[in-house]
Order: C-alpha cells, then sequence, then structure tokens
C-alpha cells in the first residue's frame, strides 16, 4: 500500500484504528508517520458511514483503500459495498467509476466466535461487478495488492489473521500478479485440489501426507476467486481426471460450488469420479477451540476427499 | 420576519457521591439503604478481583481475549440494582457487575472469553441477553424487546449498555429514532469512558456530550458520574420509573473510564497518557464507597480482609468450574442450529462428512438404518 501511495497521491487509506494504532493488526505500521493525517484517516465506527463516503469519493477520482478491521464487521455496510460500489459504474450509464479496494480480515480459525470469522467470500462471490482478491502468501500478497489498487473497478481484498504472521520472500522490487491467473503450488498427476486464500496450506499439507501413500496432488491457488481462472484448472482435471474444491466457506451456494459446477460442466468426460467439496461444515464457527479446527476444511476431510474420487478409500 | 428561538435545551449532571468521598446527604437520601451498599460494594470488589483473575488466566493462556471492566464496574451494577429483576439487561460486553448482580454465575462470563458458547446460554429468568460483540446491534434488539413487551402490554422495559464509541454506528440512530417516535420504554445507556480502543471520543462525537445525541431523536437525556453508584442508581431508577409510566426511552450517559486496557489483545499505554490514567485511578468508583462505608463506621479493614479472602475463594471456585467443564464434542456444534435439525444436517451430523452432499446420502446408510434396515 505505501509503494503505492507513493506512486499515486489519490490513493488514500481509511478505516478504525488505520492511523494511531497502525491498524488493529498492524498491517498500517509506520504509514500515518510516511503520509500524514491526510492519507491515513482513522474513522469513527461507522462501517456503512465510511464505506459509503469512500464511494463518493472514488467517483470522484479519488483512489480509496478502506480497512475493516474485520470483512466480519462488512456486513453493517452491505448496502454501500454490495448495492453501491459494484453497480455504481452500470447505474450510472459508465459515467462513474468506483475505484477502491475494501480490505481486511477474513475467515474463522482464530477462536473470534461466529460473529467475527465470516468467510465473506461465500457471501460476496455471488455479486456482479466486484472482484475478489485472496491471497495465500505473502508474495502474491503484495502482487496483488498492487493490481488491485490499480485496478479501475471495486476489489474485495481477503486477508487472513492466521496468515499474517507466516514468511515468505517478497522481493523490494516493483511486481503485479494478474487477476484470474492462478499458481500451481505443487504439481500431480492423480488429483487436482483447487483452492485459495487460506486453506491452500491445508491443501498443501494434505498433499503432502497424500504424497507418502503414492497419491500424487495437483493443488492450483486460484488467488483471485473473481475472476477465477478456469483455464488453469480445466488444464489440469483434464490431465489428473480428478478434483476436489477446497473453500473455507460454507457449500451452499459457495464459490466452491461453483468451481464443482464448472469442472463438472467443461471436464465431464475427463473425470473419473464426481468433483468433491470439502468445506467448512454447515454450522456457524465455533467459538470452542477443538470444534473450530474439526468445523474447518482441515487436512483429514482433504485427504479423505481426494482417497475418494482417486478410489483409493 | 423577526427570529424566535424554538428550541432550547440543557442536560444535567449529576454527583452524589464525588471523586473526594463527599456525600450529597440531600440528593443522596434514600437512593441506597446502608445494607444494599455493604451488598453493592462485595460485587464491585468481586468483580474487580475476577478481571484480575481473568488476566491473569489470559496471559498464561487459559483464557482468550479478555475485556477488563476495571473502573467501569458501578455503571451497570448501579442499573441492575435499579431495575426490576424482570427488566431486560442487554448487555455489550463490559458489564460483568451488572450481570453477576442480576445473578449470572461468574463461571458463564469466564467460559465465554475462554471461547466456549455454553458461556452464552443464560438462564432465562434472568432477562439477560448474551454479550453483543458486533458493536452496535444489541441497541436494536433492546429496542425490540422492549417493544414486544409493550405489544403484549407487559410493564417490562430494557436496559441496552452500549460505549461512546458505539454511538457513531447507524444502528444506535436507527434505534433512538424507533424508540422516540414509536414510545418504546428503552434506557439507552451510554458508558462513555472517553476511548474507543485507540480512538479518542471526539472522533465519535464532537458535540459537548453524549447525552444531547439523545435530544435529537426527542427523547430525554440525562448525564452522571458513571464512577458514583449513587449517581448511577438515582438517575436509573427516575428513568425507569418514567419509562415505565410513560412508555418512553431515555438516553443516560453515564461518565466514566476503563483503568485497564480495551482487552487483552491491547496495550493501552501506546495511546495514552499515565497522567489521564492517574487522575481516574483517584476517581475509581469503588474507593469511594469503601471510605463513605468507613464514615459510617460499617466498614474496617478487618471486614476488608474477610471479604478478599471470601471473594478468591468464589472467583477460584467459578474458575474451576469453567475449567473443568467437559470439552464440546464435534457432535455439540449441531445443537441449536434450527429448532429442529433439517435432514441435511442430521446427516453431516451423523456421518461426519461435509463434502459432496449427495454422495453422502447415498453411501451413509443412515437412511436405510434409520427405516429399519
Ligand atoms: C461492527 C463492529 N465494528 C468494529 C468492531 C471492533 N471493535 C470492538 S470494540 C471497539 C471499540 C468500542 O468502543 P466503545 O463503543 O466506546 O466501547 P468501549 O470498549 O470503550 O466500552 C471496536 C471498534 C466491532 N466489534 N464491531
Ligand atoms: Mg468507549
Amino acid at each position: 500500500m505505501s509503494e503505492e501511495m507513493r506512486r499515486d497521491a489519490r490513493i488514500y487509506l481509511l478505516g478504525e484504528e488505520v492511523a494511531q494504532y497502525n491498524g488493529a493488526y498492524k498491517v498500517s505500521r509506520g504509514m500515518l508517520d510516511e503520509f500524514g493525517p491526510r492519507r491515513v484517516i482513522d474513522m469513527p465506527i461507522s462501517e456503512s458511514g465510511f464505506a459509503g463516503m469512500a464511494i463518493g469519493s472514488a467517483m470522484m477520482g479519488l483512489r480509496p483503500i478502506v480497512e475493516f478491521m474485520s470483512w466480519s464487521f462488512s456486513l453493517v455496510a452491505a448496502d454501500p459495498i454490495l448495492n453501491n460500489a459494484p453497480k455504481m459504474l452500470y447505474m450510472s450509464g459508465g459515467q462513474f467509476g468506483c475505484p477502491i479496494v475494501f480490505r481486511g480480515n477474513d475467515g474463522a480459525g482464530g477462536q473470534l466466535g461466529s460473529t467475527h470469522s465470516w468467510c465473506v467470500e461465500g457471501l460476496y462471490s455471488n455479486v456482479p461487478g466486484l472482484k475478489i482478491a485472496i491471497p495465500s502468501n505473502p508474495y502474491d500478497a503484495k502482487g496483488l495488492m498492487k493490481t488491485a489498487i490499480r485496478d479501475d473497478d471495486p476489489v474485495f481484498f481477503l486477508e487472513s489473521e492466521r496468515l499474517l504472521s507466516i514468511k515468505g520472500e517478497v522481493p523490494e522490487e516493483e511486481y503485479t500478479i494478474p487477476f484470474g491467473k492462478a499458481a500451481i503450488r505443487r504439481e500431480g498427476t492423480d488429483c487436482t485440489i483447487v483452492s485459495w486464500g487460506r486453506p491452500v496450506h491445508f491443501a498443501m499439507e494434505a498433499a503432502e501426507t497424500l504424497a507418502k501413500e503414492g497419491i500424487s496432488c495437483e493443488v492450483i491457488d486460484g488467488r483471485t476467486i473473481r475472476p477465477m481462472d478456469w483455464t488453469t484448472i480445466f488444464a489440469s482435471v483434464r490431465k489428473t481426471n480428478a478434483c476436489v474444491v477446497v473453500d473455507q466457506s460454507w457449500s451452499f451456494a459457495s464459490p466452491g460450488s461453483e468451481v464443482a459446477a464448472q469442472v463438472s460442466e467443461h471436464c465431464f468426460d475427463d473425470l473419473d469420479h464426481p468433483v468433491l467439496r470439502v468445506h467448512s461444515d454447515d454450522v456457524p464457527a465455533p467459538y470452542a477451540q477443538n470444534l473450530e479446527q474439526e468445523m474447518l476444511p482441515n487436512p483429514r476431510k482433504i485427504i479423505a476427499a481426494v482417497k475418494k474420487v482417486t478410489y483409493r478409500a | 420576519m423577526p427570529t424566535k428561538t424554538v428550541f432550547t435545551a440543557e442536560i444535567q449532571y449529576l454527583s452524589i457521591l464525588n471523586e473526594h468521598g463527599k456525600f450529597d446527604a440531600k440528593l443522596g437520601k434514600d437512593v441506597i439503604p446502608d445494607k444494599d451498599l455493604l451488598v453493592l460494594y462485595e460485587h464491585m470488589v468481586r468483580c474487580r478481583y475476577l478481571d484480575e483473575v481473568a488476566f491473569k488466566l489470559q496471559r498464561s493462556g487459559r483464557m482468550g481475549t479478555y475485556p477488563q471492566n476495571m473502573g467501569q464496574e458501578a455503571t451497570s451494577l448501579g442499573a441492575a440494582y435499579a431495575l426490576n429483576k424482570d427488566d431486560w439487561l442487554v448487555p455489550c460486553y463490559r458489564e460483568n457487575c451488572g450481570l453477576f448482580y442480576r445473578g449470572l454465575p461468574m463461571e458463564y462470563i469466564l467460559l465465554h472469553w475462554m471461547g466456549d458458547e455454553r458461556g452464552n446460554a443464560i438462564p432465562r429468568e434472568l432477562y439477560c441477553t448474551p454479550l453483543a460483540i458486533p458493536i452496535g446491534t444489541q441497541m436494536l434488539h433492546a429496542t425490540g424487546l422492549a417493544w414486544a413487551s409493550k405489544y403484549r402490554g407487559e410493564k417490562r422495559i430494557a436496559c441496552t449498555f452500549f460505549g461512546d464509541g458505539a454511538t457513531s454506528e447507524g444502528d444506535f440512530h436507527e434505534a433512538a429514532n424507533f424508540a422516540a417516535n414509536l414510545d418504546i420504554p428503552v434506557i439507552f445507556f451510554c458508558q462513555n469512558n472517553f476511548w474507543a480502543i485507540s480512538v479518542p471520543g471526539k472522533i465519535q462525537c464532537s458535540a459537548p456530550t453524549v447525552a444531547q445525541r439523545g435530544l435529537a431523536y426527542g427523547m430525554d437525556c440525562f448525564q452522571c458520574d458513571g464512577n458514583d453508584i449513587f449517581a448511577v442508581v438515582k438517575t436509573v431508577r427516575d428513568a425507569a420509573k418514567y419509562a415505565r409510566a410513560k412508555s418512553r426511552p431515555v438516553f443516560i450517559e453515564a461518565v466514566t473510564y476503563r483503568l485497564g486496557d480495551h482487552t487483552t489483545a491491547d496495550d493501552a499505554r501506546r495511546y495514552r497518557d499515565q497522567a489521564e490514567v492517574d487522575m481516574w485511578k483517584q476517581r475509581d468508583p469503588i474507593l469511594r464507597v469503601r471510605q463513605l462505608l468507613k464514615e459510617r463506621k460499617l466498614w474496617n479493614d478487618s471486614k476488608e480482609a474477610a471479604l478478599k479472602e471470601k471473594v478468591e475463594k468464589e472467583v477460584h471456585a467459578a474458575v474451576e468450574r469453567a475449567e473443568g467443564i467437559a470439552a464440546p464434542s464435534r457432535n455439540d456444534f449441531f445443537d441449536h442450529m434450527y429448532a429442529e435439525l433439517p435432514e441435511d444436517l442430521r446427516l453431516q451430523r451423523d456421518t461426519m462428512q461435509t463434502h459432496s452432499l449427495g454422495e453422502v446420502l447415498e453411501e451413509s446408510g443412515v437412511r436405510s438404518q434409520e427405516s429399519g434396515g
């Protein structure tokens, strides 16, 4: 964000605790000092209010980055972010664009209880007019963030509190990662596992275990949900003839279910077994730690699904 | 055309037992009888000690995040004391003392912050709703609860608690508008502690009082010293009487201060001046009651020592009960999902599988067992 703000004076950051406090999760550390209170702005606890105002400023050509302390709090701002931002260009006949980034922590896993553990990709990916990026590692976080900020449309950038502390190589120099371009995290021949965001790590863990049992998995990290990189996914399934989708949102009408449907439609003749989906269980995120881990699409469930589609169960 | 004043207003601030321990005998007459004052004092001391223990539990990894109540005990306690036992208490997350006074066993609060939903299963007869962590949402629920009472012709009112920061949420403004325009007997009880995590009060409300926010909606508004249990009790008692009789909302701003961090995940030293904290330590709601009790010859050091021992025992027993409860099992998380668990979820529970539900339905064998196969 800082690199982009140095490059483009139209970009500013706003949200609860982003300035004085360096962000509730310290994501904006040092930004107030560098850019001052005009461009790094603390907001009252009025998610609907500041999301709506930021949209107004984006219509005037500014490029706001709106931090939700947690994506769970974006629910009280549903109207501006879903009903206004993604439709602004459409409903103004192309007059007003909405170059805005909404970002914050998404997903369960930190024992925050059900109201603070939303995987909003399950809800928001249903909405046309917006883009969703969901990085699984630090390298992607930088490349996708730059693309998000430069995009002329609203981008929902889903971070994970559980991934904030992971370390990875991040080049100093400038690079961007295009939206809709998946990464193959691990090559394999027996089964394609498609995932994005934090569950990519669960998929890698499962693939590791399965490799020891002689099952070779290809793990695809979608990196963005809207747009989804169908080309890479279909090519992989045509090679492995089996597919498991791992998605941390609930299965009903989710991005994971969309992938299962698309793969079934486009790769029907290539599949040896119907596509299986591994999601969070159909319950609100439990507060208790053991239950929360059980509820998530954990490696145990992924391994069971892969064995089933490869007939090794 | 000449102009004329069409509206003026003022907000009354009530203080009875001030920070120097000075008691206004006239205002304070019959507010809290001595025997009750002893009970209230004991509650505050117990609540303060629980804070201390919970903090240590968190630091040693035995509890998740915990918001200390330290410094704000008199607000919810005074309200719970002044209300009827079956008036709704609709808390946010810093109202331990009032909830305990109402009868909530301490282990419920401990369980909640240890990450166990069972801490939220507050017995119905206590008329308390679960802690509301999404800021502001509970004010609308309180308005709805009071509305339901009115609808049924009951005399029960609701009192909802929230912070200064929460008055920035649309939920507050909509609840206030609703309650005032539809004549709903709900008390909006704002605990103005001047901070919303690191954000100072003036970013949430730049008017001189938070109380005057209620004026705009046409409701009666009062301010009181939130660290003065007498002022809180009198303000809430009068408000409740009025709300009940007239079926009208009231806004109360209790001026207070959290002496601790926002939660155990916070370090308030990074944004607050020590001088400010020290000043508020002088205004501690517990100290002044102890002093008054001593002046009235109702308290002494040996009683204090005995009380300390008593609350230590009680708190440690509560911790034991909270930690001793058996861990929930995987099947438990399907409980309380629906009034009646639908078939597909029942299958998820019984088969421990959620992927590709169609597959599970056919292969689980649960169906055939069910049909007596
Ligand atoms: C809708 C929503 N937005 C943001 C948060 C994060 N949050 C938790 S507590 C808090 C500050 C609340 O301040 P205030 O209302 O003054 O209450 P206090 O903690 O000071 O008693 C914030 C911003 C939240 N829980 N819910
Ligand atoms: Mg506050």
